[in-house]
């Protein structure tokens, strides 16, 4: 596991496999090579793009549900997690410390869909006891990126 | 009718505009340029060192300090100091927090310069040292360093620089532009030879934090017979990110340190309080982003580097500060030449290595104080420029 191939992956999915080869002073091959491992063990699981959906026409709504889970004898969380991981709309589960169990972020179109799945499949999963759902109103920050207006270049040409 | 050149010091009038304003000045009012002619950090001050300055502004904490500075930043920095390059400093007596390291230099030169006495400049360097040298009535004397040397100063043409008019040598290391560092054997042969001499070293060490491929710089007070002669100049710019918050020091020998402090009182009073609250959480907890700054550049001087020798433009290896400095002789164009070109044809602004003195003829400054993907775009736009005018060479 090369972990400086992972942190310039985690800044720049994109990096050209050449300058990554530069900055680590390994071949192009070798980078494609460890690139292919880490996908094949699993550190690497996939590569996605930060969208700024308010920029784009496309309906876009998500939330974040806490649910309460009942733990199942010898299963604890992982068969309710599993369970909800499955549904295509939900982007991520976590298993939270604190006053509730899991964290469920969810997407869809409308603020009808998401309310919908809540109602009708996340509260209806037998151990769950409980859910609270926060839509999100606006996104400032998604994956270390600033999704802000006017961050420009601001230094001048002064000869330094 | 007032005449203003009648009233205006004909030194002062006679130091140059800095070259490059000009080219700048033609660069700003083109669209879709592209620069790498920026010399300070992309990086913003780290989150914590701003959130501290915010403290203080809140409590109130507006009034100068002591000339000196606050005794709190004072023995920050002899703390720091001892423990980033092994050399000790009295707070009390042997530091003085400044406006930048620029007005550290300047009153080093001051301190000790008088009409006549000879200042030696390695160059290609930072401008600053010989229009200070000259306001003050000191005859720069320049030695131009070179390429073959890794642009280090050898102890042979400082012994050949020096006169018996010789007051002080300029040591800019890591160097801007050519990102050259002096090691320990390299300090400890200019040692033997300043050695036996009243001359003062004015060292400029603001890029002390970045240097690269493990190795550290090594600051020349820590070489035997140095301490007594040398001022260090350093500060928080380049190293904490934090170039408007003006704020540098120097430390040396307290004859020198209690006379520049004079000089400081009376031009400048202070330097910015809050800058000085910033600057002692800066040195105090920031190793964490110093490291990650450090890391990121490097992986772009990485890709700079490599990206001008795939095209020919024969680029040493920079081991400090953040520039590569390509030798663009293989055109055939002088340095102005080249970037004026290169600006008009591809919107790409460098700096011209005359800028840096004469002796930066035949070299380009790059500054890697940018974003991998806007380093591959200037490298795009350069290597298309070379192909079209047949300067190509890979």
């Amino acid at each position: 596991m090369n972990k400086k191939i992972l942190k310039l992956l985690n800044g720049n999915a994109r990096m050209k496999t050449a300058d990554i080869a530069t900055v680590t002073g390994l071949s192009q091959e070798q980078v494609i090579e460890e690139i292919k491992q880490m996908e094949q063990i699993g550190v690497i699981r996939g590569y996605k793009t930060v969208i700024d959906w308010e920029k784009t026409e496309a309906a876009y709504v998500s939330a974040i549900i806490e649910l309460k889970v009942t733990p199942k004898a010898g299963q604890g969380f992982e068969e309710v997690a599993k369970k909800v991981a499955h549904y295509p709309q939900v982007e991520s589960v976590y298993l939270m410390s604190g006053v509730y169990d899991l964290s469920v972020v969810v997407k869809d179109k409308t603020f009808r869909d998401v309310a919908r799945f809540v109602a009708t499949e996340l509260s209806t999963i037998e151990s769950v006891t409980s859910t609270a759902t926060h839509f999100v109103m606006r996104r400032y920050k998604e994956l270390d990126v600033e999704l802000l207006e006017g961050v420009e270049d601001e230094r001048g040409n002064y000869l330094l | 009718m007032i005449s203003y050149e009648r009233i205006i010091n004909p030194v002062l009038a006679n130091v140059r505009p800095s070259g490059i304003r000009k080219f700048f000045d033609i660069a700003g009012s083109m669209n879709d340029v592209i620069s790498l002619g920026v010399g300070e950090p992309d990086f913003l001050t780290p989150y914590r060192v701003r959130s501290i300055a915010i403290k203080t502004l809140e409590k109130g904490r507006t009034r100068y300090t002591s000339n000196k500075g606050l005794s709190e930043l004072l023995e920050e920095i002899s703390r720091y100091v001892q423990r980033k390059y092994a050399v000790s400093y009295d707070p009390k007596t042997e530091i003085l927090v400044s406006v930048g390291g620029s007005e550290a230099i300047d009153v080093a030169l001051r301190t000790v310069i008088c009409p006549g006495d000879e200042v030696i400049i390695p160059q290609p360097s930072y401008v600053c040292y010989e229009p200070m040298t000259r306001m003050i009535g000191g005859t720069p004397v320049i030695l131009p360093t070179k390429a073959e040397h890794d642009f280090k100063l050898t102890a042979e043409e400082l012994r050949a620089a020096i006169t018996d008019k010789t007051k002080a040598l300029i040591l800019p290391y890591p160097c801007n532009p050519t990102g050259a560092i002096m090691e320990r054997a390299d300090l400890e042969a200019l040692a033997t030879v300043l050695r036996d001499t009243d001359i003062v070293v004015i060292s400029d060490e603001i890029y002390s934090e970045l240097t690269y491929g493990g190795v550290r710089h090594v600051c020349p007070a820590s070489i035997p017979g140095l301490k007594e002669r040398t001022v260090v100049i350093n500060g928080f710019s380049k190293a904490f990110a934090m170039t408007g918050w003006r704020l540098g020091y120097a430390c040396g020998p307290k004859e020198l340190i209690s006379q520049m402090t004079k000089l400081h009182q009376y031009a400048i009073m202070c330097a910015p309080t809050t800058s000085q609250y910033a600057a002692i959480e800066a040195m105090r907890s920031c190793d964490d982003e110093v490291a990650e700054m450090l890391e990121q550049y490097d992986d772009r001087r990485r890709i700079m580097i490599n990206g001008f020798n795939r095209m020919g433009l024969t680029c040493r290896e920079p081991r400090g500060a953040f520039y590569a400095f390509p030798s663009i002789q293989s055109t055939g164009l002088t340095s102005d030449e080249f970037c004026e070109k290169l600006l008009y044809e591809e919107r790409v602004a460098l700096v011209p290595g005359t800028a840096f003195g004469e002796s930066g003829e035949g070299f380009v400054r790059a500054s890697y104080c940018y974003s991998t993907a806007h380093i591959n775009e200037a490298l795009n736009r350069i290597e298309s420029f070379l192909k079209r005018n047949g300067m190509y060479h890979s």
